[in-house]
């Protein structure tokens, strides 16, 4: 086997011209680890903005439909849609009676508010009108205690469900149920706690809410009557068919002529998704286009330096020649120095990046994975063959006469 | 073994060409003991190079155990001269951060030779010229004649066709040249051919045939006294 020769003998050569030029070899692999570093901490951080994404979204339930007044992606004519009526909760109790197709529907009002339990306070709590139905669109479970009653949500009884990150506040060692936070002036009674639910991004705490009966909501918290109306599709075959019939009930109730458009919107979460790919695949092209720059910068290192190392080694190249290297096997070992420069700094790069990552994680949820150090070797490699092609070329035509005679 | 018919070399310099060989004719067989002679400029340095299928002839054929090495590209001329020639430089052009015995080792990696194999062929041809104990040495660490034995076992060790040397002695005090000439001498008995380049007489002298070469034609070829060298 001659290329099996040519790679071993490649490698041995390499390691020694590497190691005779270490600061060289070494300020080379300095631009190649800037680069791999920058790299993988964008891969990681994108890998992680996704994962939290997904998983946060997720929990929402793809089989949801939110009947709101604005769509989430259709760019309207804010002049045309400003005066939108509002979606009421009378609205919300017509479609609970009129569709066939929905499993399940619940209002839902949310704004942020403080909260308070005797001298304890907690701001930026999420506070949420919902109905009986909310847990079970919303995919909510219960750890102790139960949810809100179809009793008290018509009789706006002062009752809440709190999210797990509140209860341990409050509550650190006894049950919340039964005690009473204060609202917006209000007390309000405990009468059940939420399952871990986590947080998206470190920005939004999904176990930091308070849920009350909106009709409650409507008197205490919030005047402004309007509402998103959440829809659980009980096939989800029959997603299409639910949403025409939920148009149909809607344009109804808000008695809008046949011909005129819809003035309110029918939200899905898989839009959201697909909307979100999009833009994370803008995220990642952008982040990796401007991190792949310093990459760039660090294969024109190589490049440099290979060069270097070829015009230095010409009359080593004669001699290999003269005995009987053909070219290919001389074009192999600059390859391969260049690719050893490349990998050892994407070695080194992924072993630097590592304890970063974990720092940043205090912050954001970045995440390295084995396909994304796999991905930086294989990106740190292709760069030192890229960059090393050139020159070896080079090197590999060169004039064995000339090459020999050069001093 | 070499046959060289009507082989002319030009080399294109600036505007004008460089006539280096005009239409040379030459046979060398196996088994001779040839110095080539002449002035710089006459040409000695380009048959050299041609002879050591480093370079190709303009026009003309050379022949090479009937092989047209006109004909062949790149990778075969390094084949060939992986096989068929042994170099040895005025300048020894070992690799300076080798030692001798991987120096010697080297045409047989290009061989494709296994290194178990490869190894012992290194050390045995070291040996032979006498650097059994120098195998571990790097070229700086050893004395000039050392340095061109470890060269003259580089071009042994793929048992070429012919062992072609450049001034072998140029950079050598006259007495380690004189040893190194007998190492060529010893070399011929064994059934070497040999073909030096060379501008002393006295160096010449060691061969059994000259070729003076002059503004690129061979002036004269003239065989020696099978008596051999004093």
């Amino acid at each position: 086997m001659r290329l099996a020769q040519d790679l071993t003998e490649g490698l041995r050569v390499s390691w020694g011209a590497l190691r005779a030029n270490r600061l060289r070899s070494g300020l080379t692999m300095l631009g190649v680890i800037i680069g791999v570093i920058t790299v993988t901490l964008m891969g990681a951080a994108i890998v992680g903005l996704n994962r939290a994404f997904l998983s946060s979204i997720s929990s929402l339930g793809t089989d949801v439909l939110y009947v709101q007044k604005f769509p989430w992606f259709e760019r309207l004519d804010w002049s045309q849609v400003r005066n939108r009526r509002d979606l009421t909760l009378r609205d919300a109790r017509s479609i609970a009676r009129l569709s066939t197709l929905a499993r399940a529907v619940a209002p839902q009002a949310i704004t942020l508010r403080p909260v308070a339990y005797g001298s304890r306070s907690a701001t930026g709590v999420q506070i949420c009108g919902g109905g009986a139905d909310t847990a079970l669109v919303g995919g909510l479970s219960i750890t102790s205690g139960r949810f809100l009653s179809p009793y008290e949500i018509d009789g706006a009884r002062p009752v809440c469900v709190i999210g797990a990150a509140l209860a341990e506040k409050f509550f650190p060692r006894e049950s919340p149920l039964g005690h009473r936070l204060r609202i917006a002036g209000q007390q309000y009674e405990i009468v059940g706690v939420l399952d871990r639910i986590g947080e998206f991004l470190g920005i939004v705490n999904f176990d930091n809410r308070v849920i009350v009966p909106v009709t409650r909501y409507f008197t205490d918290i919030e005047r402004w009557p309007n509402i998103d109306i959440l829809v659980k599709v009980a096939d989800m075959s029959q997603m299409d068919e639910t949403i025409e019939e939920l148009r149909g009930i809607v344009r109804r109730l808000r008695r809008i002529p046949p011909g005129q458009p819809d003035d309110f919107a029918i939200n899905r979460q898989e839009l959201f998704l697909k909307s979100f790919r999009k833009l994370s695949a803008m995220i990642a092209t952008a982040g990796f286009c401007i991190t792949g720059l310093s990459l760039f910068v660090g294969g024109i290192g190589i490049m440099n330096v290979m060069f270097v190392s070829v015009a230095e080694r010409t009359r080593e190249i004669g001699i290999r020649k003269a005995v009987g290297a053909r070219r290919r096997t001389i074009l192999t070992q600059f390859l391969i120095e260049a690719a050893l420069i490349s990998l050892a700094g994407g070695a080194v790069a992924i072993g630097l990046a590592l304890p970063i990552v974990l720092v940043m994680r205090q912050w954001f949820p970045a995440s390295i994975s084995p396909p994304v150090a796999a991905l930086a070797l294989g990106i740190s490699a292709l760069t030192g063959i890229l960059s090393g092609l050139l020159p070896a070329w080079r090197a590999g035509s060169q004039n064995t006469v000339d090459a020999l005679r050069h001093e | 073994m070499i046959t060289l018919r009507q082989v002319s070399k030009v080399y294109p310099m600036g505007a004008e060409n460089v006539h280096a060989l005009r239409q040379i004719d030459l046979e060398i067989s196996r088994g001779e003991y040839v110095a080539i002679m002449g002035p710089s400029g006459s040409g000695k340095s380009t048959l050299m190079n041609l002879l050591g299928c480093l370079d190709t002839p303009t026009s003309g054929v050379f022949e090479l155990n009937g092989v047209n090495v006109g004909e062949l590209d790149d990778n075969q001329l390094a084949d060939i001269r992986n096989r068929e020639i042994g170099f040895v430089f005025q300048t020894f052009n070992l690799l300076p951060r080798s030692n001798s015995l991987h120096n010697v080792e080297l045409p047989l990696i290009y061989a494709g030779v296994p290194a178990i194999e490869r190894r012992q062929i290194a050390l045995d041809t070291l040996a032979g010229v006498g650097l059994a104990d120098r195998a571990s040495h790097r070229p700086n660490e050893l004395s000039g004649g050392q340095r061109q034995r470890v060269a003259v076992a580089r071009a042994l060790v793929n048992r070429p066709s012919i062992l072609l040397a450049d001034e072998p002695t140029g950079n050598l005090d006259s007495k380690t040249g004189q040893e190194i000439m007998a190492l060529f001498d010893e070399l011929w008995r064994q059934g070497n051919t040999l073909i030096v380049v060379t501008h002393e007489e006295s160096i010449a002298r060691h061969a059994r045939r000259i070729l003076r070469l002059l503004d690129g034609r061979i002036a004269s070829d003239e065989s020696l006294d099978p008596a051999g060298p004093p």
